[in-house]
């Protein structure tokens, strides 16, 4: 094949730092998938950092043969030889890998990133590396070590070289690897050593080993998890305040259930949508401040929506508690349709803005997201505004005589109706609010609010009526409570425990965990 | 309105069992045992809510066919004393006994009520949606067991029973109508009606006479002077001329214990009772 | 907390409409539901002909209006407003279910379970392939849960709003748990496909037709048992308890048993009321245990008039007919139309349509 020869050689003369890869690429587009597994293998044991541009091309699937059997790579829609150069002879056919070979490109891709100068890449390319890696790395991997410098890398080759040097022959290396393993406190640690120990290991001394290193890991971990189960117990706390801090205000003071107020959450989380939308069409420079926007009009908007309901349906329902409930639950399906109708029974996107993602890597296993942190915050700002409003202001005094004793607050002129109404429209409002802290972490639909109305009652019902403390305590604690028996018994039985469990704790305490004693007037 | 004076042969019915430890076949509660006298003791009993004391080391016996007045100013400790007995409020700590062998610290409100010891509220609760008539039959003395609400029927007896009550209370004539159209006296009289019906050996009684005529609280008071014989009575009440009428024996109340005991006019000239019902 | 209702006792009822028109009304009603499934016996080209879908449709309707009149039993005269009943009609259904997956899949398992790779029957299934150890399940799968629940949450005095909640936190917890493919109920999907009951093709007309008997029976029988009931001194503890509970406790009425016992057994009439319809409409899945069917069932209720007997049945008629009507006619509008017959009905018609239909007379 002389123009290939010359083509080569043209290359070599002109080309000289894509030389190797041209050569490279045209032999790997000419090979078959064996000799190409081969190369690929090849490549990783001993990278080269011409030939990183190949190797993405090849994992983005960018890389295709012409007629010739010469390597093209696909850029900016234009297709360039390997070496520069030549044109494709006919249109070239873009090379398809099996799922083997795409394996291996991710190899080789990930050794070759372990020369970058950025530590994040090389951190990505050790992570990639703890998986699935040829015993021909080993060289390479321990070389690397060597001339680590970032302590994160250094851990994580640390982990891919260990789980290399368990495969090898001598035990002596296989125990150097499972110490070495025990002495990280990383999840595929654990997996790993677990795997050892259920099968392949033969040899005592190592076994033993690797059951401290197992136990070791393990400790490590647990503190992981369990801290992660508390940071997301109380999260999942955090909203379920924030749900149930208005429920636990209207049902203090009127005794009555609003079913309708998981909607309120449903339509708090609609609002920050529509802001979203607006701020999108009319500001996209400032779209990363929607949420705070988002907020006081979606108190604004379901605080409203909360004292027409009591004006016009409520209100007509007073001392007559069960009625209530079947009636906002009536509101409910008008409000859940309503908005299934407007937007469609599909869930909306909501966005995190670039502040509210990612989150602070705390330990191997434990990642707190930020948008979870800034709820948890905003819940206990809510908790601590309305304790200030209740505690402060007038129409707080005005509420609270209104919870303890309507007729004789009547009596010394309060307005019971207008502090009916305007506790309706606070406890509306706060679940609003809610509902903006919600739509950043879940998914926003017409039933968002469904779910939450139990949830945020068994709050209410064990902390007890018109405490906010204890609603605060209550919510955490069942929120913990929640995460903690999750991964044990699953989330299901988790919930039905939780139900049992309160449901025993009322024999105990009719009243609540926060409730004042006293006599009870017949 | 008539102040006529009880037909015996009614109270003998009403009081039924009232004569000393007498225990009539089918009732529900065993016999109050009275050997010594005393048909209700309270020894030191202590009550407090969230750090208030509403009761203080309150000491009180009633007699066995006695009828006592308690009074007291607002907050005394009253009604807390017959949520004690009554079984509504635990005490924290001190002796509550019913005849010798009822604890009543150790037993339900159910349980208490079965044995024999009936209770009139402050503010009258009859059973609305049942006609007078039911309600006397609902309070009657009788096994109230599911099984047997299930398949009771009245007997003559009982029915003549409840008539007689019907009688004494003089709501024969409104006999079926709803509880809940009566007024606010003649729900009173429901009540101590259906009280009747439970042929208690102790009853307790709020404030009876809130909101009567004062015909009807002359009445009342002949009423519960012909009960008092046969039954134990303690009876809350403010209107002291109706007390005056009816108690031999009074005890004060005040902040939650015992401040003197006697004869109304005794303790209308003593000098702490003056002191606190007329401020220092 | 409970406005005054009057009308506590059917006889009350009647006695002011006129006991002859409302017997012969009755008598009527029952006639046309005892012919319906003779007709649907006639060849499908007869002009009298009832078809399978409106035998199948009145039939459900007829379970529903069971588990109305079991809900009216412990909401209407007792006063407690269960929001979980449609999880005892479920678990009834699901009884009844496990017994006719049993028949269609023969010596074999339920073709469910073999999609998840089970060898052999979880231990709950024993027996369920005879029929009368089903139609004990029947009772006892929500007789002894409402017992549990009962004792507890009675004990422990819930009741208003609390007890209302704790029913429906039950009833969702109940759906959760029946969405588990683990649980060995299907799952999802649930029960459906069944073929044969006692030996019976399920979808012949006569087996449709004695189905259909047979839930007119339950009904009539239900009804008869809630009239001798309210009729009874128990029925008159019930209204009592209902609307001062205290007072009957210093009576020396324990109301404890007396709503366990109203409360079971309205659990259990439900689970009858559940396992009639299962084979009548071929199929039974966790969306039954969802909150929303058993709050619907209480508007039912509510808008017949509760504290009666007839009120329940009228009510779960017309509210299933409409939504028969609805779904085919205007499907998007039938949730705000039920909505707003929630909140009509309590406004402006605490007493329901009998309350309603009283009220005429008297005037």
């Amino acid at each position: 094949m002389p123009t290939a020869l010359t083509r080569i050689l043209l290359g070599l003369l002109l080309l000289l730092p894509l030389t190797a890869s041209a050569n490279e690429a045209d032999a790997f587009v000419a090979a078959n998938p064996a000799k190409q597994a081969k190369l690929l293998q090849d490549w990783a044991a001993a990278p080269v950092p011409e030939r990183l541009p190949l190797l993405q091309a090849l994992q983005q699937g960018r890389v295709a043969g012409d007629a010739d059997k010469r390597a093209f790579i696909q850029r900016n829609d234009a297709w360039q030889a390997a070496d520069g150069q030549a044109q494709p002879n006919g249109t070239p056919r873009k090379l398809r890998l099996n799922n083997r070979l795409r394996g291996l490109t991710a190899t080789a891709l990930a050794s070759h990133q372990l020369l970058d100068k950025d530590a994040a890449v090389r951190l990505d390319a050790a992570q990639q590396l703890q998986r699935n890696t040829p015993p021909a790395l080993l060289p390479l991997l321990e070389s690397r070590l060597a001339a680590e410098e970032d302590e994160r890398v250094q851990d994580a080759l640390t982990l891919a070289l260990a789980n290399l040097q368990l495969a090898a022959e001598d035990p002596a290396v296989r125990l150097a690897a499972v110490e070495r393993l025990g002495q990280t406190g990383d999840p595929l640690a654990r997996t790993r050593l677990e795997s050892l120990l259920t099968g392949e290991e033969s040899d005592a001394a190592v076994r033993s080993a690797a059951e401290k290193s197992l136990a070791q890991v393990k400790n490590k971990l647990l503190v992981g998890e369990l801290l992660g189960q508390a940071f997301s117990g109380l999260s999942l706390g955090s909203i379920l305040l924030l749900a149930a801090l208005g429920l636990a205000i209207t049902f203090g003071l009127l005794g009555v259930i609003n079913m309708a107020h998981g909607e309120m959450l449903m339509l708090g989380a609609y609002t920050t949508y529509m802001v979203q939308l607006m701020f999108q069409r009319l500001a996209p420079e400032y779209l990363a401040l929607y949420p705070l926007l988002a907020l006081p009009i979606a108190f604004l908007v379901t605080a409203c929506i909360g004292m027409a309901l009591e004006r016009t349906v409520i209100r007509h329902l007073y001392g007559r508690p069960l009625e209530t409930l079947l009636a906002t639950w009536g509101i409910s399906l008008i409000l859940i349709q309503l908005v299934r109708v407007t937007f469609g029974a599909q869930n909306v996107e909501v966005a995190n803005p670039y502040w509210l993602s990612g989150g602070v890597q705390v330990l191997p296993n434990l990642v707190l997201p930020y948008n979870r942190i800034v709820i948890i915050g905003f819940a206990l700002f809510v908790v601590a505004l309305t304790w200030l409003l209740l505690n402060k202001t007038r129409l707080g005094l005005n509420v609270r005589a209104v919870t303890q004793n309507r007729n004789m607050a009547a009596c010394c002129g309060v307005p019971t109706g207008r502090v009916d109404m305007l506790a309706f429209g606070l406890g509306s409002g706060i679940a609003g609010l809610g509902g903006v802290a919600l739509s950043q972490i879940g998914n926003v639909g017409p039933d968002l609010g469904q779910s939450y109305i139990i949830d945020s009652f068994l709050v209410v019902v064990l902390g007890g009526v018109g405490q906010l403390a204890g609603s605060v305590t209550a919510a955490f604690g069942l929120g913990v409570l929640n995460k903690f028996l999750e991964p044990q018994i699953g989330a299901v039985l988790g919930k039905i425990l939780i139900l049992a469990l309160i449901i025993l704790f009322i024999q105990k305490r009719p009243q609540g965990l926060f409730a004042l004693k006293g006599r009870v007037i017949d | 309105m008539r102040a006529a004076p009880i037909p015996e042969a009614m109270l003998d019915a009403a009081a039924g069992v009232a004569g000393l430890a007498l225990d009539t076949g089918k009732t529900v509660g065993k016999g109050v045992n009275v050997r010594h006298g005393t048909i209700l003791t309270l020894e030191a009993i202590n009550v407090s809510f969230d750090g208030f004391k509403a009761l203080t080391d309150l000491t009180l016996y009633i007699g066995v066919g006695e009828l006592r007045c308690i009074i007291g100013p607002n907050g005394a400790g009253k009604t807390t004393m017959m949520d004690v007995i009554t079984g509504k409020t635990r005490p924290d700590n001190g002796v509550a006994y019913f005849g010798e062998q009822f604890d009543l610290t150790a037993m339900s409100e159910v349980q208490i009520a079965q044995a024999g010891i009936g209770r009139k509220f402050q503010k009258p609760t009859v059973f609305e949606a049942l006609s007078v008539f039911e309600n006397l039959e609902l309070a009657q003395k009788t096994n109230k067991s599911v099984w047997a609400s299930l398949r009771a029927t009245l007997t003559g007896e009982q029915k003549d029973c409840i008539d007689e009550v019907l009688t004494t209370i003089r709501l024969d004539a409104s006999r079926h109508r709803p509880a809940g159209l009566l007024s606010h006296g003649q729900k009173q009289f429901l009540e101590i009606g259906m009280l009747l019906m439970q042929e208690p050996h102790l009853l307790l009684l709020d404030e009876p006479v809130a909101g009567m005529t004062d015909a009807e609280t002359e009445f009342t008071a002949e009423l519960f002077k012909s009960l008092a014989r046969k039954h134990s009575l303690m009876v809350v009440e403010h209107d002291m001329g109706f007390v005056g009428s009816i108690a031999d024996h009074v005890t004060v109340l005040h902040q939650g214990s015992v401040l003197a005991e006697g004869s109304l006019e005794q303790v209308q000239n003593d000098e702490r009772v003056i002191e606190v019902y007329l401020g220092r | 907390m409970t406005m005054p209702l009057n009308q506590t006792l059917l006889a009350r009822a009647t006695a002011k409409l006129g006991p002859q028109v409302s017997l012969a009304l009755g008598l009527l009603v029952l006639a046309i539901l005892v012919a319906m499934p003779l007709l649907h016996l006639l060849p499908a080209d007869h002009a009298l002909h009832v078809s399978a879908y409106s035998l199948t449709l009145v039939g459900k309707i007829l379970c529903y209006a069971i588990v109305a009149l079991a809900l009216d039993l412990v909401w209407g005269y007792a006063g407690m407003l269960s929001l979980g009943h449609g999880l005892f009609f479920a678990l009834g259904g699901y009884a009844m279910g496990m017994y006719l997956m049993r028949q269609s899949a023969g010596d074999g398992l339920p073709a469910f379970m073999s999609f998840l790779a089970w060898t052999e029957l979880p231990w709950y299934w024993y027996g369920t392939s005879n029929f009368l150890w089903a139609l004990c399940l029947v009772v006892l799968a929500p007789g002894l849960l409402a017992l549990v629940f009962g004792f507890f949450a009675f004990r422990s005095r819930i009741k208003g709003v609390y007890f209302s909640i704790m029913t429906q936190a039950l009833t969702f917890a109940g759906m959760l748990l029946f969405f588990r493919n683990e649980t060995g109920f299907g799952g999802n999907n649930g029960f459906t496909g069944f073929t044969r009951i006692l030996g019976f093709d399920i979808t012949a007309a006569g087996t449709r037709a004695a189905l259909f008997i047979a839930t007119v029976a339950l009904l009539v029988g239900s009804l008869y048992l809630g009239f001798r009931l309210a009729r009874s001194k128990f029925g008159r503890v019930l209204t009592a308890l209902r609307d001062a509970e205290n007072r009957l406790m210093f009576c020396g009425y324990d109301p404890r048993g007396y709503k366990l016992f109203i409360w079971v057994l309205s659990a259990v009439l439900c689970g009858l009321a559940g396992a009639l319809y299962v084979p009548q409409v071929g199929i039974i899945n966790p969306s039954e245990m969802a909150p929303t069917q058993s709050i619907e069932a209480a508007v039912w209720v509510a808008l017949g008039g509760r504290g009666t007997l007839i009120g329940p049945l009228l009510g779960a008629g017309l509210v299933n007919g409409m939504k028969s009507w609805f779904t085919v006619a205007f499907p998007e509008y039938w949730l705000f139309a039920l909505g707003a017959l929630f909140i009509v009905v309590t406004l402006f018609l605490p007493r329901g349509v009998v309350g309603l239909l009283k009220k005429e007379k008297e005037q």
